[in-house]
């Protein structure tokens, strides 16, 4: 975000302040409520499961206790393996995916190119009608015969035209000359793409990289979908499901876990959702404000191209 | 036809690079969108998509008689309306009031507090809701039992949620949404604010005068966009924050919530069919529509 500001730089009388101090109260206080909710699941996860049956959640620890995550990591593989298979899924689905957005976006950006109008409207319209859930899931399952297999999660997210759009106008943005030059000395198509566009996209690289990152990371819609099998679960679904059957998944802690730890009956319920939220949460908290700047940029691009 | 065969050959090289998407397409959207037929047909999985039985407009007979068809396209357009007059309300009001300040640590600390529900998933904000409102844990319950009131059951009474779910709506768009208002503001003239202050406007003047109408035109884009997809309604929301429970279906049904139950809980394939057909069509009929009103105040940014 730019430094400077607008109109509060030219003065520094009453009104001036006036406007600040609405601004720092106003601004503080959503910011706050952005935050405060994240504060509360942390407090809750580390608080006793007796606190909380009593008096509810609060905004800080009650009653501070380990129980809840000692109960989540009784049986650490549970959580490693939906970990596994989201981090797979997010780092082979964005790999392919900017791949193929990248080397579409670059023939659709070639004015060379005889049918770029048309091919263009023909990615275009599938953002403007569509045949609904159902056939699409038919299609999934009844034709391709995905269910249960991890392609079911892999594909539904590799191509998106609002990504190919954004990659569009940064390759647009690459001087022609550059281009016509690298075929001037030999290179093909392919090759420009990789020796001489690549190395120029590198942010918007990023930027699209990340935000395909963050689709797969946060998706739990195709597993809910396509996936039964609870050992092939990603993460958020993971989380879905042991949310709202907690008691199932007590169940199988107890079963995993044999006599080290305490029976079903007696694990922490609500303070042990919110421990398996944190856990889930864990690594998007810690790396968000460091990809942030790529996201504002994508979003203002994508605004005005999309 | 010689013609076209050196025009192929020319481009030969960039068919083949566009292959691979062109196949996606033509296999995840205009294979389905084929499908659509579906929606006249009685299903069975013997005959699949295209060998089933036709049964005329049965599927969209029985959508329409059901009674819901009325309310949950009504609870799918009053949502995206709230959510979109309040949506553009807090992030212009904070885009506006957070350029104005000084402070480099305070802007820089807030505008990433504010981003941070823009990168969780809705199944975490779920968790965050039931935190907030369980009826017996909640936090807001145990608040108003310590303050001396009653408690609310929020999951008990459909009344609540057109305000539950549109906090949770602003809350989670307000980071993301700010950022192109700010972008907007950024681009303004500074030439104006100093000829604003040569003629003595204070401030205030100077947002309402200058910075307010000079927003106006992403605002009116981002608005008429916005409308476009009035009929779609954001399903990882209201399937997470409401799920199955049906106390709370009538005020918080939205067209894509009654399409996905009737398509997995009742494996009722034609209707649900029916029901995507019927949105599918209303949202490319405002987008045109939309589309058309963007290109009336300003065809730089229509779509096509």
């Amino acid at each position: 975000m730019n430094d400077q500001t607008r109109t509060g730089g030219i003065s520094n009388g009453l009104d001036a302040k006036v406007l600040h101090a609405i601004s720092y109260v106003f601004n503080g206080a959503i910011a706050l409520v952005c935050l405060i909710p994240f504060v509360m699941v942390v407090s809750a996860s580390f608080s006793s499961e007796d606190a909380i049956s009593k008096t509810g959640f609060g905004l800080l620890p009650k009653d501070f206790s380990l129980e809840a995550y000692s109960t989540v990591f009784a049986e650490p593989m549970i959580i490693v393996r939906a970990y596994a298979v989201t981090v797979l899924l997010t780092l082979c689905g964005t790999l392919i995916a900017l791949f193929l957005q990248t080397m579409t976006a670059y023939v659709l950006s070639r004015k060379d190119f005889a049918w770029r109008n048309g091919f263009s409207f023909f990615f275009y319209f599938t953002t403007l009608f569509n045949g609904g859930l159902v056939p699409y899931y038919l299609l999934m399952t009844q034709y391709l015969h995905l269910k249960n297999n991890y392609l079911a999660l892999l594909l539904p997210l590799l191509f998106s035209v609002y990504n190919l759009l954004i990659m569009k106008s940064y390759i647009m943005a690459i001087p022609d000359s550059l281009i016509y030059a690298a075929k001037i000395d030999g290179c093909g198509e392919m090759r420009t793409l990789f020796s001489v566009v690549f190395p120029m996209l590198k942010p918007a690289l990023a930027t699209v990289g990340l935000f395909i990152a963050l689709a797969y990371w946060n998706d739990w819609y195709s597993a809910m979908l396509y996936i039964s099998n609870d050992k092939m679960y990603p993460l958020q679904y993971f989380l879905y499901n042991k949310v709202n059957n907690i008691e199932a998944y007590k169940k199988i802690l107890e079963s995993h876990a044999g006599s080290g730890v305490a029976a079903a009956i007696n694990m922490p319920t609500q303070t042990l959702k919110m421990a398996l939220t944190v856990v889930v949460t864990g690594p998007i908290i810690l790396l968000y404000p460091l990809v942030q700047k790529y996201y504002v940029q994508g979003i203002t691009i994508g605004a005005v191209k999309g | 036809m010689n013609k076209f065969l050196r025009k192929l050959n020319k481009n030969k090289i960039f068919l083949i690079m566009l292959a691979p998407a062109v196949v996606y397409a033509l296999l995840f959207s205009y294979l389905p969108m084929a499908g659509i037929v579906l929606a006249f047909k009685k299903y069975t999985y013997a005959g699949g998509i295209f060998g089933s039985a036709w049964n005329g407009l049965k599927n969209f007979e029985f959508f329409f008689r059901s009674g819901k068809a009325l309310l949950v396209s009504k609870n799918t357009v009053l949502y995206n309306l709230a959510f979109i007059i309040l949506n553009t309300l807090t992030q212009m009001t904070v885009a506006i009031l957070l350029v104005e300040l000084n402070g480099k640590y305070f802007k820089k600390i807030a505008q990433s507090l504010m981003f941070l529900p823009y990168f969780i998933s809705w199944v975490i904000v779920s968790v965050i809701a039931f935190n907030m409102l369980s009826n017996d844990f909640g936090f807001v319950n145990s608040f108003l039992v310590s303050m001396g009131f009653e408690k609310i059951s929020f999951y008990n009474n459909g009344k609540y949620w057109p305000v539950i779910l549109s906090i949770f709506n602003v809350w989670k768009s307000v980071g993301y949404g700010s950022v192109l208002y700010l972008a907007a503001i950024m681009g303004i003239d500074t030439e104006v604010y100093d000829a604003a202050a040569i003629d003595g406007a204070n401030v205030f003047q100077r947002i309402f005068r200058v910075t307010i109408p000079q927003m106006a035109p992403t605002m009116v884009i981002l608005l008429l966009l916005s409308i476009g997809g009035i009929f779609r309604g954001n399903f990882d929301m209201f399937y997470n924050l409401v799920g199955n429970n049906g106390i709370l279906h009538p005020a918080t049904d939205v067209i894509d919530t009654f399409t996905f139950r009737a398509l997995i809980t009742n494996n009722d394939f034609g209707m649900s069919a029916a029901v995507g057909l019927f949105q599918s069509v209303l949202c490319f009929v405002t987008v045109l529509v939309a589309n058309k009103l963007v290109n009336n105040y300003d065809p730089d940014y229509s779509l096509f």
